[in-house]
């Protein structure tokens, strides 16, 4: 392999101007390659993490209520015309076996049962439609780190206490410490006290959900000792679909993913990942053709030192090979220049950027694209080093 | 001087014959069923008017072309029926190329160039090796020049360097194809009495193509070849 490297890198040195064309060709191409990728990634990492951050990769409900309908006797043709069931709320059944289970499944990292219920919370003459979140605070805090969003008070449910959101404090006037009375409708009613506030930063949230104790919430529901959603989250979350399906198998329950609840969301992720991936597509395309019409015409220039080393014992082996590196020296070295020049944009964005979001510099990044654009480099010599080869070393010698 | 057999036969050719366009209805056959033997000790010019296949039968003769019909012995081996890898080894070792137009690689220095049927052989050059091609280079008059590119050499040292080469295997046979018609005739002189300097020394049978007569009339055997047949094959002096 040592003469075949030898001669490859004396033959790219003899034609410097070249070379360093084609280097700065596959460079640039790269260095889009990495900036887009890295601006992507980074962009939908951002928006996943701030969709993720209110809620649990998997909700697992009760399967809808359906009509049941009588089946026809045999030789009757029978027509119904059906109307939906309302949808009532209705408690999981046997849900602390079920958590139990959830809790044992592979690639589930926390289990968190919760009731959650409408009621409207009131203030002397002020009324707001609420959503009240009875949950079990260590559990559930394995799933939104809420206390990290607590901004008046703390985070303490239980006897009495409840933590709102901002909007409704601001919405009734209510600070920590102050009385709320909150009504499940049917006379059920009771005045807990404000011990907490948070921000999430989804005003829907900080506006509507009341976290109490699962007690409370199932009395003020009429629905003792129930939950009516248990929340899942994994460890990968683009797992988190099979997970769901898997769980909808094991416990006949309904469980839907985050990626269903927010479907539009990862549509419009995937339409942006595609995006790039056919903008890097032909970026390597282009590459690997620069680097193919720079092989072709070197082996064309070269014909004559190609039938001299082919007159003094070189093989057709050899002669493959001396191309094939060259390819995959412009791959490797234009992908080191171009990675580079990738992270120095990469850091220009986190610098100077709009500083929307952050975008994390991975270095395995680099590693793909080195390997990536040195098969590319190898791919797309094959034609030229084939060509070379194959020369008849007597045409290659006369020819001038 | 050699360690050779001087009488030891190099090649031998057997009713060997070379068409071009084989099938096509412009088939033409250029070597009409040549014999020919080498001795080691042979220094031998072929001549011949252009078009009578004395290029052809050089690269048959060197393994770069491969004949129609007929057999090729080189070092007693018959060649035909080898396969390429077989026949680009052989080549590698048993023969050495000098050409018109001395072709040398410019992207390495004299010396390298020098070694390159070593290093394409066997990869990185041995200590050994880069002495004998010192030593060759010294030979050919060009000591102290070892570090330079090919371009920075006047024709006849190019040529020099191209017979150095040629002689760094030890091959046993010396293919050259007008060696000195670019030249100078000083220069072509000096290149013509390295190739006499080595046949005796190496025992490295000569076979050199020219349209030199004042060339030929100093070899020791002249093969004419007149429009694919030999003509006349006569020993001199």
């Amino acid at each position: 392999m040592w003469i075949e490297w030898t001669i490859a890198t004396k033959f790219l040195h003899e034609g410097k101007v070249q070379s360093t064309l084609i280097l700065v060709g596959i460079a640039v191409g790269v260095a889009v390659i990495v900036f887009l990728t890295a601006l992507i990634t980074g962009l939908q990492s951002n928006i996943i993490n701030r969709t993720l951050g209110t809620q649990a990769h998997i909700k697992v409900q009760p399967t809808e209520e359906r009509n049941r309908i009588l089946p026809p006797a045999t030789g009757i043709v029978q027509l119904v015309l059906e109307d939906k069931r309302a949808q009532r709320l209705r408690s999981i059944n046997n849900w602390q076996q079920v958590r139990d289970v959830l809790d044992t499944l592979p690639r589930v990292t926390a289990v968190s049962p919760v009731i959650s219920g409408p009621a409207f919370a009131r203030r002397s003459e002020a009324l707001q439609s609420v959503v009240l979140v009875g949950i079990d605070a260590p559990r559930y805090q394995r799933i939104i780190p809420i206390q990290n969003d607590i901004v008046a008070g703390v985070f303490r449910i239980g006897a009495g206490d409840a933590v709102i959101g901002k909007q409704l404090a601001a919405d009734l006037g209510l600070r920590v410490g102050d009385k709320l009375r909150l009504d499940g409708g049917q006379q059920r009613e009771s005045v807990v006290n404000v011990a907490g506030i948070f921000e999430l930063g989804v005003r829907e949230l900080d506006a509507r959900y009341v976290y109490l104790e699962m007690k409370q919430a199932q009395s003020l529901l009429n629905l003792p000792g129930a939950a009516t959603i248990i929340d899942v989250t994994v460890d990968d979350i683009f797992d988190a679909q099979a997970v769901a399906a898997r769980i909808t198998r094991l416990t006949g329950l309904k469980a839907e993913s985050w990626m269903e609840t927010n479907a539009q969301l990862m549509n419009a992720l995937r339409s942006q990942s595609l995006s790039t991936q056919m903008i890097s597509a032909f970026v390597a395309l282009s590459v690997a053709l620069g680097i193919a019409s720079v092989l072709s015409v070197s082996v064309i220039q070269r014909t004559r030192e190609i039938g001299i080393l082919r007159a003094m014992g070189t093989t057709r082996q050899q002669m493959l090979r001396v191309f094939l590196i060259q390819g995959a020296l412009f791959g490797l070295a234009g992908s080191l220049l171009g990675g580079l020049a990738g992270y120095g944009l990469v850091g220009a964005f986190n610098t100077f950027g709009p500083k929307l979001f952050y975008i994390p510099v991975n270095p395995w990044l680099l590693v793909a694209a080195t390997g990536l654009a040195m098969v590319t480099g190898i791919l797309s010599a094959a034609v030229p080093a084939r060509r070379a080869a194959s020369l008849d070393p007597v045409e290659a010698i006369r020819h001038v | 001087m050699s360690e050779h057999d001087a009488s030891q036969e190099v090649m031998r050719l057997q009713g060997l014959r070379k068409s071009y366009n084989v099938g096509k209805p412009t088939e033409v056959e250029v070597l009409h069923g040549l014999d020919l033997r080498l001795q080691r000790r042979d220094f031998a010019a072929l001549v011949g008017a252009s078009g009578s296949g004395k290029s052809t039968l050089l690269n048959v003769i060197g393994l770069l072309d491969r004949p129609t019909a007929g057999e090729l012995f080189l070092l007693a081996e018959p060649t035909q029926s080898m396969d390429d890898a077989r026949r680009t080894e052989l080549r590698g070792s048993a023969i050495g190329f000098v050409f018109q137009f001395h072709h040398l690689i410019q992207a390495f220095t004299t010396l390298e160039n020098v070694l390159m049927p070593l290093m394409v052989a066997t990869g990185k050059p041995t200590r050994e090796q880069i002495d004998r091609a010192r030593g060759l280079l010294a030979q050919v008059g060009l000591e102290g020049l070892e570090q330079r590119k090919p371009d920075q050499l006047s024709g006849g040292q190019q040529q020099r360097v191209a017979v150095a080469r040629a002689l760094v295997t030890h091959p046993a046979l010396l293919l050259a194809d007008e060696p000195t018609g670019n030249l100078d005739s000083k220069s072509a002189t000096e290149v013509f009495q390295l190739f006499r300097n080595f046949n005796r020394e190496f025992g490295c049978a000569v076979l050199l193509v020219t349209h030199d007569s004042r060339m030929s009339e100093q070899c020791d055997r002249t093969i004419m070849l007149v429009d694919g047949n030999i003509e006349s094959d006569e020993a001199l002096g």
